[in-house]
């Protein structure tokens, strides 16, 4: 097993603050990740947007990232965890077939390796390992089709915490076994009644549970969304994704990719995939979003998930950014036959970088991501989750329109054997 | 109808040696048409300060009581524009509060909203998800429309954010009395006598969070509050849909007569 560098953790700022600073101009607000007036905030986006009550844990938990981030202690600790445990690092695998369909060198990075069949354990065992520095003793997590609540549940139970998942009672319905995994390994899953009973109805839950209970219990985000630090947090444990890959791809290569493409719903595989690579402007950085049925919204939904293609500026979990909503500033319910990208906000540096040209906003429909599903299992053996198979799907769409490039790198950030069902159910229907 | 200020209002009753009653519903539940009896029986019951709010689809800072208040209001077909249609209806003296999340205020226009409120006589805003150093925008816009902002004090605030809170917010203080969320609860906690006598203000400061009879409003006037906050209790009544009238007017008494019987 190839070691893993310590000395690359944290990622630096430095790379971001001159893309910020460059794209400000002479106007000075925008620095990202520095410290002082404007921290946690990435050009207009981002800061916290929570309840008075929830400030004093917010910044707790900051000093106590702060503290620990660069504590050799903790570092060759998460190490131990991502190699032995999460089984990382994990191959850049060049997908032969692939790349002769559609005649680019396209690699897949596959997270789907990881224990759990996902990205998420990168992040849930990075702030498990945090909250037990910090003393923690109670993880809670919200969770929709459960991916990330299952990855919660493994560090949890790995590191001796009291564990609660917050999952909408729609989605524990239609995830009955991802429920069921979770409770084997001794975490309390709690099904959420309120609202749309969907994911953003499970993140308000925990927030509520993070309020009464902020002095023992350490909440989990599972995405780069939410109030400041978590886009940092989150953003920092994933980017294990992205320096790998530039590790690897030189080797392959010896030259950087032309494009690197990842799924986003809330963006945490796309800014675990794309942070290591913002300061390397010829790389093409690709956020593939869920279409759902058609970029469109009904008077009180939307049809799809795309809040970077086809959001507006708001206020949603604490942070400033692109979402989903009517005219009144009601967040609407998004769609996707991918669960994982069914969310109603999207992470602040995404929807900074989107808006600044640096990260590239595109599309697939469920049809498309159906497609591409088929297409990689048919082609190299590999079944890809859902939700990655929106950044596949946009291999054909990009092959057609010439704009590809040479070398690829999709980010394959899960597997699709939790999606079989929902396919079964659509048999036909494509 | 010409309506009274906040600060009217409490000069008005320290004179008295009064404590105050907030009274919180939210608009437009179950109707529009309903909330003007709503309002009127609380009225009658005493209440010195009504705040309405105005839904938000995802409210973090309030429990399931309330959030389901909102659900009812917005599906009855309650939006910004009727919200204000309403509340300028609304034949009270008293001052008119309006609670809300930033996002239904971020996205009508932070400037317009304010001066739409303040049209409409409202004459103090709280937005629970915006915490002082997010607030410059609304702040600015509340000055210039005479409307005051009313921050939250939690009992994790920090000495030093109690003190940035009080350089900005007017009209009163809100204590969140305990750690949670919104919602009728039992007891009163020792945190809320140890909030109150941490803090060192001119400002009135009103107690909600979990408070629903005479009793334990009495317990909080006596804790040395201004003013004590009620909410979850009234809703559910509306909830509750029987004898809606009687039993808000009824309740608030209590209250009031709790508070009064303390001061």
């Amino acid at each position: 097993m190839t070691e893993i560098k310590v000395s690359e953790f944290p990622i630096k700022d430095s790379d971001l603050n001159e893309l910020a600073n460059e794209l400000a101009g002479s106007k000075k607000n925008s620095k990202v990740g520095e410290t002082g007036q404007v921290k946690g905030k990435y050009g207009k986006y981002g800061g916290q947007y929570v309840p008075e009550v929830l400030m004093p844990a917010l910044k707790e938990l900051e000093e106590g990232y702060e503290q620990y981030k660069n504590d050799p202690e903790f570092l060759a600790e998460l190490d131990h965890y991502l190699q032995e445990f999460a089984g990382r690092k994990t191959p850049l695998y060049f997908a032969r077939n692939l790349s002769k369909k559609y005649g680019s060198k396209i690699y897949l990075k596959r997270e789907d390796l990881v224990h759990g069949g996902a990205h998420k354990l990168n992040n849930a065992i990075g702030q498990a390992l945090l909250a037990k520095y910090m003393g923690k003793t109670r993880l809670i997590a919200e969770t929709g089709a459960g991916q990330h609540g299952t990855a919660t549940a493994m560090a949890g139970a790995n590191l001796g915490f009291e564990t609660v998942v917050y999952m909408g009672a729609k989605d524990v319905k239609r995830q009955q076994m991802n429920a069921y995994r979770m409770e084997l390994m001794g975490t309390e899953v709690k099904p959420v009644e309120t609202g749309s009973k969907t994911l953003k109805d499970a993140i308000n839950e925990a927030f509520r549970d993070w309020v009464t209970n902020i002095e023992n219990t350490h909440y989990l985000i599972g995405s780069v969304v939410g109030p400041h630090p978590y886009p940092v947090i989150v953003r920092d444990f994933q980017s294990v994704i992205g320096r790998e890959v530039k590790e690897q791809i030189l080797q392959k290569e010896g030259h950087m990719p032309d494009s690197i493409i990842a799924c986003a719903g809330g963006g945490s595989n796309a800014m675990g995939i794309f942070h290591p690579f913002v300061g390397n402007k010829e790389v093409k950085l690709i956020a593939v979003e869920a279409g759902g049925k058609a970029l469109k919204c009904t008077e009180k939904a939307a049809l799809h998930s795309a809040c970077l293609c086809a959001g507006e500026e708001g206020i949603l979990h604490g942070a400033r950014t692109k979402v989903l909503q009517d005219k009144n500033g009601q967040i609407l319910e998004s769609e996707s036959i991918s669960a994982g990208l069914d969310y109603s906000g999207v992470g602040p540096e995404l929807a900074y970088l989107s808006e600044s040209g640096r990260v590239t906003a595109r599309y697939a429909t469920d049809n498309e991501a159906l497609e591409a599903f088929h297409e990689l299992s048919r082609l190299e053996g590999i079944i890809p989750a859902l939700e990655s198979s929106h950044a596949l799907a946009y291999l054909k769409k990009a092959s057609e329109a010439g704009e590809l490039g040479e070398v690829v790198v999709v980010n394959l950030s899960g597997r699709g054997d939790k999606d079989l069902e929902t396919v079964l159910s659509l048999r036909g229907g494509i | 109808m010409e309506r009274q200020k906040i600060s009217e209002k409490f000069s008005e009753l320290r004179e008295r040696k009064e404590g105050a009653l907030i009274c919180y519903i939210m608009a437009g539940d179950p109707s529009t048409e309903g909330t003007c009896a709503v309002v009127k029986a609380l009225v009658d019951g005493g209440a010195d300060i009504i705040e309405l709010g105005f839904p938000f689809s995802d409210p973090v800072a309030d429990g399931p009581t309330i959030q389901v208040a909102g659900q009812r209001a917005l599906a009855a077909g309650l939006d910004t524009q009727r919200y204000f249609e309403l509340v300028k209806a609304l034949e009270v003296r008293i001052p008119l509060v309006c609670m809300t999340y930033y996002n239904p205020v971020f996205r009508y226009g932070v400037e317009k909203f304010v001066e739409h409120a303040a049209d409409s006589g409202i004459s103090g805003l709280i937005v629970p998800d915006i915490p002082v150093e997010e607030a410059a925008d609304l702040k600015n816009s509340c000055d210039k429309h005479g409307v005051d902002l009313i921050f939250l004090v939690a009992p994790t605030t920090t000495e030093e954010r109690i003190r940035k809170i009080l350089e900005r917010g007017s009209g009163f203080l809100y204590l969140v009395s305990r750690l949670g969320v919104t919602g009728a609860r039992e007891d009163v906690s020792s945190s809320t006598r140890e909030l109150l006598s941490r803090i060192e203000t001119e400002l009135p400061k009103a107690v909600g969070f979990g408070i629903s009879t005479g009793k334990q409003a009495e317990e909080v006037r006596k804790a040395g509050a201004d003013a004590v906050i009620v909410g979850s209790a009234f809703v559910r009544i509306i909830e509750e849909g029987k004898e809606v009238s009687e039993r808000l007017e009824a309740l608030a008494r209590e209250l009031k007569s709790g508070i009064t019987r303390a001061s």
